[in-house]
């Protein structure tokens, strides 16, 4: 029996929430807003709302002053390559807890969470003279493999809770029909995990491409992301917030409309994997 | 059935994942630890050999130490109940039957992909800043003398921007665990004439109990190492100095190695008795 509601009530809860969730979503709204205004306009007071004249000269300007593409290029290249990297050092690992479980496996999985606590600032000098011995500084790849790191804890531990839901009986079918180790996780676990994996990539992309102590602190000129883009605006030089307001709209957007549009597996994911 | 052939292939497959991990863990702890014992300065002179624990005695007896432990558990406390209180209230009305709940749903989510920077940057420039942003035109428009946010109300404004990042997280875990509870045991309660906040206290709350672990685990996770909202912001000043960041500009700024090691292995201890802290009450959780 479904919970009757008043046509009332709907329209109040409707009201409530519309006006909390545009509350919530308000500084993002502002900022994209503003980004269209002339510097003036974007300090008026009273505010102005919608009505102004809209203009591209923001972008251009932020376009012209720093090279956009190649800082949107390294966020892409930094948070695909970690992402793809600690899925595919994940999946086995995840698989085995999740099919041949042993007395530890609770063990393992807390004690790679834990290593998340690891304050980064703790460790930042060695791994930054790590860094410059293996001439990793300002490189792609470092910075790859220092946020596959930090993200592979919270990857098997989403992969593990996801292939749990499997039922054992499948795999045990496909190996009575002599399907090898690898068979078995290439043809017949990752198409049935494929959502689960899809909800973690997500998840970890977004992970990656916010993170913003790493990225900051390991790179300079060459292999600098888009969190250090926006960095370069942080002090203040005259009227900037029309320009503040581009340069903050370029560097969201992508991963913005990457969720909107993948909405349904990115809350799984969002989850950890850990509540149903 | 797992046959001894599975299960060394099941460890062989772990081993890259826990190696890594391993190797990620332990060598940087063994440098910090080294470095903690020497004194060591980069840019004028280098190692200058082993001073022995008086890294560690300097880093406690500095004035800034224990403000700075105060300041890191204010924010992450502060953060921790503000995001859990609106996120159980926001994730109860979420669960209402209402018209567009996938464009809500989406709003609400939508501050858990913007970067730290780009949050800080706008909170504290178009939101925060005491002539041109938005909240000083609110309260002029209310006749009232605008606020400097972030050197009169430092702290609570960090904490608010922080908690915006991540009320969308918590609310989502929330309401997916909401969405889980067994409607028919709620509509029982209230054939029984359970009043509304008895129904909260005694069934929904209790259901959440798990969901609620994971929200504190993954942020005090997240929150213990927060840099850019400060770094943006205040740069550490008006109070807003976590141990993270004093550590980080005993570091970089005054090229102190070993002394920001020392440092770096209080803030190893802080995090592992918040760990294992955390741990018993989430692994307790989490097995039920």
């Amino acid at each position: 029996m479904a919970r009757s509601v008043t046509t009332r009530r709907k329209a109040f809860n409707t009201a409530v929430a519309w006006a909390i969730g545009l509350l919530i979503f308000f500084p993002i709204l502002w900022t994209i807003l503003t980004s269209f205004k002339t510097e003036a306009q974007a300090i008026a007071d009273p505010p102005v709302f919608l009505f102004f004249d809209w203009t591209l000269e923001n972008y251009g300007v932020v376009m012209e002053r720093s090279n956009y593409a190649k800082f949107l290029w390294n966020s892409i290249a930094i948070a695909g390559g970690s992402t793809l990297l600690g899925v595919l050092i994940a999946v086995p690992a995840a698989w085995s807890m999740a099919f041949v479980p042993s007395k530890r496996t609770k063990d393992i999985l807390m004690w790679m969470l834990s290593t998340k606590m690891l304050p980064a600032v703790g460790v930042l000098y060695p791994i930054y003279l790590v860094f410059i011995k293996l001439g990793l500084l300002d490189t792609k790849f470092g910075l790859i493999v220092v946020l596959m790191l930090i993200n592979l804890p919270i990857i098997v531990w989403m992969l593990y809770t996801y292939f749990r839901e499997i039922p054992g009986e499948i795999l045990e079918a496909a190996r009575m029909d002599g399907a090898g180790l690898k068979e078995e996780i290439i043809h017949v676990l990752t198409p049935m995990a494929l959502p689960g994996i899809a909800s973690t990539v997500l998840l970890n992309l977004i992970l990656a491409w916010n993170e913003a102590f790493w990225t900051l602190n390991l790179t300079a000129a060459q292999a600098a992301p888009l969190t250090a883009f926006i960095a370069s605006y942080s002090s203040p030089e005259g009227l900037f917030f029309a320009k503040l307001s581009a340069a903050s709209t370029m560097a969201i957007a992508p991963i913005l409309i990457l969720g909107w549009f993948s909405q349904k597996q990115l809350v799984r994911g969002l989850t950890f994997g850990a509540v149903k | 059935m797992a046959t001894q052939h599975s299960r060394s292939a099941a460890r062989l497959m772990m081993a890259p994942a826990v190696t890594l991990l391993l190797g990620w863990m332990l060598v940087p702890l063994a440098m910090t630890l080294y470095f903690s014992f020497k004194k060591y300065l980069p840019l004028r002179g280098g190692d200058l050999g082993w001073v022995g624990f008086e890294n560690y005695v300097r880093f406690v007896t500095s004035s800034a130490f224990w403000p700075s432990i105060q300041t890191t558990l204010v924010i992450v406390g502060g953060v921790l109940v503000i995001t859990t209180v609106l996120g159980v209230a926001l994730a109860l009305l979420l669960d209402q039957p209402m018209w567009g709940q996938g464009p809500v749903r989406i709003l609400v989510i939508a501050p858990f992909f913007v970067m730290p920077t780009v949050s800080a940057l706008v909170w504290k420039n178009m939101f925060m800043d005491p002539n041109y942003g938005l909240l000083a035109d609110l309260w002029r428009a209310f006749g009232a003398e605008p606020v400097q946010w972030l050197s009169q109300a430092s702290v609570p404004s960090i904490i608010m921007i922080v908690a915006w990042q991540w009320l969308p997280f918590a609310t989502l875990i929330l309401l997916t665990a909401i969405q889980s509870l067994d409607s028919e045991q709620l509509e029982a309660a209230e054939m029984d004439g359970a009043p509304s906040p008895k129904r909260f206290w005694y069934i929904i709350l209790p259901h959440l109990g798990r969901a609620i672990s994971v929200v504190i685990l993954i942020q005090t996770i997240f929150l213990l190492g927060i840099f850019a909202e400060i770094f943006v912001t205040t740069g550490g000043a008006f109070g807003t100095k976590t141990l993270t960041y004093l550590i980080y500009q005993r570091v970089l700024e005054s090229q102190n190695v070993g002394l920001g090691s020392a440092g770096g292995v209080y803030a190893i201890i802080l995090a592992n008795i918040l760990a294992i802290f955390l741990m018993r009450i989430v692994g307790k959780n989490l097995d039920n």
